[in-house]
């Protein structure tokens, strides 16, 4: 395990190399970082050699990735390529925004190798109920439908509308709302499409549990196997209760992440070990920190709590140290993901109530 | 350490999810709380109705005795608390110390609580004008020669409750006895009232079915609340207007209440001292139904100094000291924002601190984990924002006031003391539809009649008349 620890670390700040020789090099870099290197007064490409280097940048302010030119992030490498742009916030003001190009497909084609096939079986169909629209998910759970040889069935849903119901307290709309995009998933799920694999949120696999027990099935009874979730509400009790009175046996698997990081999966939560949820970022592309808040360049003692930092590295986007909203507790590596982990997370204690989660 | 699980009609269900309950001044862990998310309150309450049906199966007359039987082995018996057990001491200092609510005025509230379980009978024939109970069960029945059937509103009645006094949860214990069930979602400080009420209902023969208790965060009221067909919800006044207008919500906010004295009163306002004292300090000001007002055309200074010599000396003391008064504010930056929203109120023109001189070092003490404030006395007029404040601690504002601006000037006012013998500025009290309780006489806001509805009465709440005929 240390040997796989310590090839870890070598790998990483070898890519760590590699992805910022990339992105400040004029002929492959973006604008943004481009320019940002012009001003700086030393250069990035000669002074980080490792990852610990990144420390140079300080801390990411995702503030930047509001408002255009979106051009700005694109790295000319990649200028005569389609540009996706996945948009995260934006339920008042302008939403921040990322460029992608193949980063979901890939991030997702890695995750695909974590799912047990007998439980998201190849060649089966999937129904994306979670958030749609402009979001990074609606296209990368399709991606991975497709990419294991399957069909996804999508149904409608604007979480920015959902979270102003929340906060106008139109109670009665927002069950109206979910009850419709219930309603269309149950027809789907009985329109003999074959739907084995389903992503969807806490929240919404709640209301179509209970919808399909009311109905006088389950979700093992329409045929589902295995289920891809995910959020800060995800926490162990969740897991358990879900397992305990919803699943009925059908495998769920927790993820974290979002439109900057991408995803990290889980290592297996199970009643055995309290049904806690690590997660693991797929390294190098991503590294997740556990940070002392007050000391962010410290990281955490195993098992600490901390604020989550989060570094994307990939040809298409440098996000370095980014001060995630969520905090959690620093994970220990483990066999298939010999790097840190993070349990634990939940939205970060600080910033109080000014993120609204688990609604949809 | 005590653990209180969830309940789920009944069945105890430990959570990987617990909340520490800590002394308020130490923060010695007392108690942790399994904390229930709110999916697990959505499924359970797909099977409300069998709470209902529970209960349906024993007579109305039979659940009463229960009740009253609970109320004794509340006020006397060891009960179990999570795995282990309490005694009545053991609860009046648990409470305490998790609330910061003294010893005594916590006995106080237990006694409170007995009081009404013990008449539960009589209060029942005032709120349902003597129906005979078996009507509710049945739906329908006989009275006087005339048909009357009534329907049930919802097979469980929600609670999402508050931790501020344990005193409000004497408003849901005519509950059960009507058939319906109980979901409790209790205040975070305070598990201590709902969990032994529970048991001693248990004990006493209540079914175990008929109550769910869900401890946990925001998310499990709104549960209680969205899947509940009728929910009583305690907040501050945004939760009040947040539910407004909602049939099925009964919402208990901030009482604002108050005392007018009329013109013809008013001179002889010494008379009516003690009154305005026990109406403003009872409780540690805690409740609704403590006076936040008190509004007179004339002697308001003469008044407000009155009042400030006998408030303005109380003091902290120790939670166990038999003199303690003064429930400490446990939350961090509590007592200092409201004393920070009163320095505001007082910078207005023409408002006055009365107590100030009696406050050497000021009003609010500060401790690493709580905080104090003393009773302050405020005079103002009727524009002052300081008229339109309440808090929960002893805090009064004397308003000057013509009489006949008093009403429409009040606002929302939970119990109304109209001291006068005015016949018109009585009837016009009677008429104002800004006051919900109205004590005419020399009665304190505190003082309540069981017997008459609070906020609404909850057997019109849960039961709904309606036009039934039989063939």
């Amino acid at each position: 395990m240390a040997d796989a620890e310590q090839q870890a670390r070598e790998d990483l700040d070898v890519w760590v190399r590699e992805v910022v020789a990339w992105h400040f090099d004029p002929s492959t870099g973006c604008p943004h970082w481009l320019e940002w290197a012009e001003q700086a007064d030393w250069d990035p490409r000669r002074e980080i050699q490792a990852f610990d280097d990144l420390k140079k940048f300080g801390h990411f302010e995702d503030e930047a990735l509001r408002g255009g030119p979106v051009r700005r992030w694109v790295p000319k490498a990649y200028a005569d390529r389609p540009v996706y742009v996945f948009e995260t916030g934006g339920t008042t003001g302008v939403p921040k925004s990322r460029i992608n190009i193949d980063d979901f497909r890939i991030d997702y084609e890695l995750f695909s190798k974590t799912l047990p096939d007998d439980r998201f079986p190849p060649g089966s169909n999937w129904l994306m109920l979670g958030p749609t629209g402009p979001r990074r998910l609606r296209l990368a759970v399709e991606h991975l439908a497709q990419h294991r040889g399957g069909v996804c069935f999508c149904v409608d849903l604007d979480p920015r509308w959902v979270i102003k119901l929340i906060q106008k307290g139109w109670m009665d709309h927002l069950m109206a709302y979910q009850a419709h995009v219930i309603d269309q998933a149950v027809t789907l799920l009985g329109a003999a499409h074959d739907i084995k694999c389903l992503f969807t949120t806490p929240k919404l696999l709640e209301a179509l549990a209970n919808r399909l027990e009311n109905d006088g099935t389950s979700i093992k009874g329409v045929g589902i196997t295995g289920v891809f979730s995910g959020g800060t509400e995800f926490t162990p009790q969740w897991n358990r209760f879900a397992h305990e009175e919803l699943l009925d046996g059908v495998y769920m698997t927790p993820t974290y992440g979002n439109t900057l990081m991408g995803l990290a999966a889980s290592a297996p939560s199970i009643p055995e070990n309290g049904y806690k949820i690590a997660y693991y970022a797929a390294q190098p592309r991503a590294v997740v920190q556990v940070v002392d808040p007050d000391d962010p360049d410290r990281v955490v003692d195993y098992g600490a709590t901390g604020r989550v930092m989060i570094t994307t590295l990939t040809k298409e986007f440098f996000l370095p140290r980014f001060l995630e909203r969520d905090e959690g507790e620093r994970e220990r590596p483990y066999e298939k993901c010999p790097w840190d982990g993070v349990s634990g997370v939940r939205p970060f204690g600080r910033l109080g109530s000014t993120t609204t989660v688990g609604v949809y | 350490m005590i653990h209180f699980p969830a309940l789920r009609w009944g069945e105890p269900y430990q959570s990987l999810e617990v909340n520490q309950v800590a002394h308020f001044a130490t923060g010695e862990p007392l108690a942790e709380v399994s904390q229930a998310n709110g999916g697990l309150v959505a499924r359970d309450l797909r099977k409300a109705q069998r709470a209902r049906d529970v209960l349906r199966e024993i007579p109305c007359a039979e659940l009463v005795k229960m009740v009253k039987r609970a109320g004794q082995l509340f006020q006397t018996a060891e009960l179990p608390v999570g795995d282990a057990s309490q005694s009545p001491d053991d609860f009046v200092r648990q409470q305490s110390a998790t609330t910061g609510l003294p010893e005594q005025l916590c006995r106080m509230n237990m006694e409170k609580l007995v009081g009404v379980l013990a008449q539960l009978d009589r209060i029942l024939d005032a709120l349902t004008r003597r129906l005979d109970l078996d009507i509710f069960t049945k739906g329908f029945g006989d009275e006087d020669g005339v048909l009357r059937s009534y329907q049930a509103a919802a097979p469980v009645l929600g609670m999402v409750l508050p931790s501020n006094s344990p005193g409000v949860h004497s408003l849901w214990l005519p509950v059960v006895p009507l058939q319906v069930g109980l979901v409790l979602k209790p205040g975070p400080q305070e598990p201590w009232t709902p969990w032994r009420l529970t048991q001693a209902f248990f004990e006493a023969g209540v079914p175990k079915q008929a109550i769910a208790l869900y401890p946990g965060e925001a998310e499990v009221g709104a549960a209680v609340v969205n899947h509940c067909p009728r929910s009583f919800i305690f907040g501050g006044t945004a939760t009040v207007d947040r539910y407004r207008g909602n049939p099925a919500v009964q919402v208990h906010g901030p009482g604002f209440s108050k005392i007018l004295i009329g013109d013809d009163q008013v001179d002889d306002w010494e008379q009516h001292l003690d009154l305005m004292v026990q109406s403003v300090a009872l409780n540690s000001g805690r409740s609704c139904i403590n006076c936040s007002g008190i509004w007179a055309s004339r002697h308001t200074k003469e008044i407000a100094a009155a009042l400030a010599e006998r408030l303005g000396p109380i003091a902290p003391l120790p939670p166990d000291d038999p003199k303690s008064e003064l429930a400490a504010f446990t939350v961090p930056g509590q007592a200092e924002a409201i004393s920070g929203d009163i320095d505001a109120a007082i910078a207005e023109d023409g408002v006055e601190d009365a107590t100030a001189s009696y406050h050497e070092g000021g009003r609010l003490t500060s401790h690493e984990r709580y905080g104090y404030l003393r009773p302050t006395v405020l005079r103002g007029r009727a524009t002052s924002a300081a008229a339109a404040k309440e808090y929960m601690f002893p805090f009064v504002t004397v308003v000057e006031c013509p009489q006949a601006e008093m009403i429409g000037s009040i606002g929302s006012t939970l119990v109304a003391t109209g001291i006068t013998q005015d016949d018109a500025f009585r009837q016009s009290l009677m008429a104002a539809t800004n006051i919900d309780r109205l004590n005419l006489g020399p009665i304190p806001t505190t003082r309540l009649n069981w017997l008459q509805p609070h906020e609404g009465n909850i057997v019109d709440f849960l039961f709904r008349a309606r036009a039934f005929q039989m063939a």
